[in-house]
């Protein structure tokens, strides 16, 4: 079994080996099962710095925002979460929309980040999917169970970024998008309330 | 006597709408597909309605308060005593998989946990690393090939489908405990349920918290995430088409389109 802890030394390793890819002209931008798995320890290293800086709950959310954006591909995941309704909306429409649908994920989950205070995820297996890497992981959270966290990984939007998320099972994009088509019935399909609405929601 | 035949009543009627809702209308393509068949939804929403109630009235209250007074390990305590009283049950529906060794397990933690874990209220079985195993009757229809059916969402209780809920009353009914000799006190499997319960809904108040009270539709939400949860755990058993399910995320797009192919593509509305 090959078993990935979270250290110091990987996050450094993947910070230098990210500069060395900036400087060094690389034949292929590819994702590699190694890189989908230095993302994941790259992103908890991220995540765990933010929590152990001791700042105000909204300052910590802004800088979890800044993450999200780094990391994931936001626009794909927004237009996921938007459903069919992203195929009738207009190009500024769907731009407020994924910048509202941002701020939205962020709060939602950054401001439940104690509950990941000292958390470790250890990387199980990677294995290719049609659009890039599903990562199989354990998380490790204080006073918790240890439970299965799967990754979905992926380069089409140019670099390799984080697209969807499954916790126990439960497909995280599929249940935001439950959550926004709940939100459209109640404003009677209408998006721009929802795009005003949605920073402030969750 | 009266109490067992009413039961064995409610188990037919459940164990009927549960082959009638399995095999009537969801056809293959759609249990492939892992959509949602939730044929009585209108009466689901009244009962889940009705369990926010209770939930917000009184049993979060009651959990939150529980969690807050009691000191952390007697929660867990209670929490362990409830989970080793439902070992021999588990056992039995290990062997009813045809899954020996699990059964072995779960005999082993609860003589382990009943002896060294004085009457259960420690885990000594778990710092032995003894593996956890956990499963229940509604698994054990899974082995055989019963389908899921259709979802409910149970009074008090919570959401289930038709196939879980025929094993939430079997196993209620049948646990092994209950036809011992010596029984101190009555019914006492339910009521360290529902300690276990307080236990687990104060300690994740936040996270059902948001389901329930901060989301849109929080019907809609725990039909989700209790659909996907379950099947995620029925993946590793059984030969179902939750297998597929799960080892393939990208399922939900075999329309040979996945959500980078086309972004607007919708995969429901096939």
């Amino acid at each position: 079994m090959r078993s990935n802890t979270i250290s110091r030394r990987s996050f450094v390793m993947t910070a230098m080996a990210g500069l060395g890819a900036g400087l060094v002209p690389m034949p292929a931008l590819a994702l590699t099962e190694q890189s989908a798995r230095a993302l994941v320890d790259e992103v908890v290293a991220n995540i765990n710095q933010v929590i152990a800086s001791g700042k105000s709950q909204n300052a910590m959310i802004k800088d979890f925002e800044r993450i999200f954006v780094r990391y994931a591909d936001v626009p794909i995941m927004a237009r996921y979460a938007l459903g069919p309704d992203a195929r009738t909306a207009s190009r500024s429409q769907l731009r407020s929309f994924t910048k509202a649908f941002q701020s939205y994920i962020s709060r939602k989950y950054g401001r439940r980040f104690r509950e990941f205070v000292g958390g470790r995820v250890e990387v199980k297996s990677t294995r290719k999917i049609k659009a890039g890497y599903e990562i199989r992981s354990t998380a490790y959270l204080q006073g918790q169970a240890p439970f299965e966290v799967t990754f979905l990984v992926s380069d089409k939007s140019g670099s390799e970024k984080f697209f969807n998320m499954f916790i126990e099972g439960v497909n995280l994009l599929l249940t935001e998008r439950t959550e926004i088509g709940a939100m459209l019935d109640q404003r009677k399909g209408n998006l721009d309330q929802l795009i005003k609405d949605l920073p402030n929601a969750g | 006597m009266r109490y067992l035949t009413s039961s064995w009543r409610l188990l037919c009627a459940l164990t009927l709408a549960a082959l009638v809702a399995g095999c009537a209308t969801k056809t293959p393509e759609q249990r492939a597909r892992g959509e949602i068949f939730d044929p009585y939804e209108n009466t689901n929403r009244s009962i889940h309605a009705f369990n926010r109630g209770v939930d917000k009235a009184i049993f979060r209250p009651a959990s939150k308060g529980y969690v807050t007074v009691v000191p952390a390990p007697v929660v867990t305590g209670f929490s362990n005593f409830a989970e080793n009283l439902s070992y021999p049950g588990q056992a039995l529906d290990f062997l009813l998989q045809g899954n020996p060794r699990e059964a072995c397990i779960a005999v082993g933690r609860f003589l382990l946990n009943t002896t060294y874990g004085l009457a259960g209220f420690f885990d000594p079985a778990s710092e032995m690393n003894i593996p956890r195993v956990d499963t229940n009757f509604g698994e054990t229809l899974h082995v055989w090939g019963f389908g899921e059916g259709a979802y409910v969402e149970l009074p008090l209780y919570g959401p289930s489908t038709t196939r879980d809920a025929v094993g939430v009353v079997t196993n209620a009914i049948t646990n092994p405990l209950g036809f011992g000799i010596v029984r101190p006190v009555e019914n006492i499997g339910v009521y360290a349920e529902v300690l276990r319960r307080m236990g687990d809904r104060g300690n994740f108040s936040d996270t059902v918290d948001s389901i329930l009270y901060g989301s849109a539709d929080s019907y809609a939400q725990a039909r989700l995430i209790y659909l996907q949860n379950r099947r995620f755990e029925l993946a590793n058993s059984g030969s179902g088409s939750t297998l597929d399910l799960y080892a393939d995320p990208y399922a939900e797009f075999d329309t040979g389109t996945d959500v980078y192919d086309d972004p607007y593509e919708d995969p429901y509305a096939q």
